[in-house]
């Protein structure tokens, strides 16, 4: 109890990764959550790599995470153009139509 | 020892307890800010973890540039969110569910784990002492030798990212009258004004 270590830490990341995941099924019609959710995702990705990352004394998880943040950066960026021009054709931005898009 | 907890858990605790209001908050702009405080905590917990760049990364870029980017376009698009919500009681039970399921077996995979001792003992990257060098000296040397090409691959990965994102997102509109600066310096005075000679009286001019 009173020592934190490596489990305390991946248990964070696990409630956090549950909660992502529940955003993205509670919130079906809102995209902007749904975005939301798999930030929360990959922050809690991020936090079990670092984790293990000091855990075990190796520098190559916190390389990792830091990818992880590139990639969550252009994942956020081309989701919400994705979001803005959907929005631009059809006035909304429930989800629920998004297959009206085929072709 | 007995502050480090105490930091853990106060982040730890706001950091689940904002991720929840994430998702359960009514007002998309509430949500982004509660994201932001999500973001907030981790990188406490990145600093009591001892990866100090890490946290101030994670500060920078999601507090930065994804939050902001966030907030950005849900003032940005005109959106009616009460109809949006409807639905959230009703996957209610099932999403609960299909979570707990998910929360009891990672707590159970993170309760049962093992590291083997060779496992710790082939490290590829060595982190040095925490005397020697700070935490930044040392993702930096490794970063730059070893892990030189995937680093490149995620400058590479953004570029991409920023190029799509303005394909995406830039239109031509048709009909709108800009403002043509070559055409307006290149215009001479035969262009525009014309001298008519010779305009019999009472008849005025006739084009």
């Amino acid at each position: 109890m009173m020592s934190v270590g490596l489990g305390h830490y991946l248990t964070v990341a696990a409630i956090l990764f549950v909660l992502g995941i529940l955003g993205i099924f509670l919130n079906r019609k809102n995209v902007i959550i749904i975005l939301m959710s798999v930030e929360l995702m990959l922050l809690a990705v991020n936090i079990n790599l670092v984790a293990f990352s000091t855990h075990l004394g190796d520098l190559t998880g916190q390389v990792f995470s830091l990818l992880v943040l590139a990639v969550a950066a252009a994942e956020a960026a081309i989701g919400l153009a994705i979001l803005v021009i959907y929005f631009r054709n059809r006035g909304s931005i429930a989800v629920e139509d998004v297959n009206l898009m085929k072709g | 020892m007995l502050i480090h907890t105490l930091a853990f858990y106060l982040f730890a605790i706001i950091a689940v307890a904002a991720g929840f209001m994430v998702i359960a908050s009514r007002n998309p702009v509430h949500s982004v800010l509660y994201l932001i405080v999500v973001f907030f905590n981790a990188a406490g917990l990145f600093v009591l973890m001892g990866a100090e760049f890490l946290a101030m990364m994670l500060v920078v870029v999601y507090v930065g540039a994804v939050a902001v980017l966030f907030l950005f376009v849900v003032m940005m698009l005109d959106i009616d969110f009460v109809e949006l919500r409807e639905g959230f009681l009703q996957y209610l039970p099932i999403g609960g569910l299909l979570g707990l399921i998910v929360l009891v077996e990672l707590i159970m995979v993170v309760a049962g784990m093992k590291l083997s001792p060779e496992a710790v003992a082939m490290v590829p990257a060595p982190a040095p002492k925490a005397a020697d060098v700070t935490n930044t000296h040392a993702l930096g040397r490794v970063l730059y030798t070893r892990y030189v090409y995937v680093f490149q691959g995620a400058g590479l990965v953004l570029l991409v990212a920023m190029i799509g994102a303005i394909v995406l997102t830039l239109r031509q509109r048709v009909g709108v009258r800009k403002q043509v600066i070559s055409e307006q310096v290149a215009r001479r005075r035969a262009d525009g004004v014309e001298l008519v000679k010779d305009v019999p009286t009472r008849q005025g001019v006739r084009t």
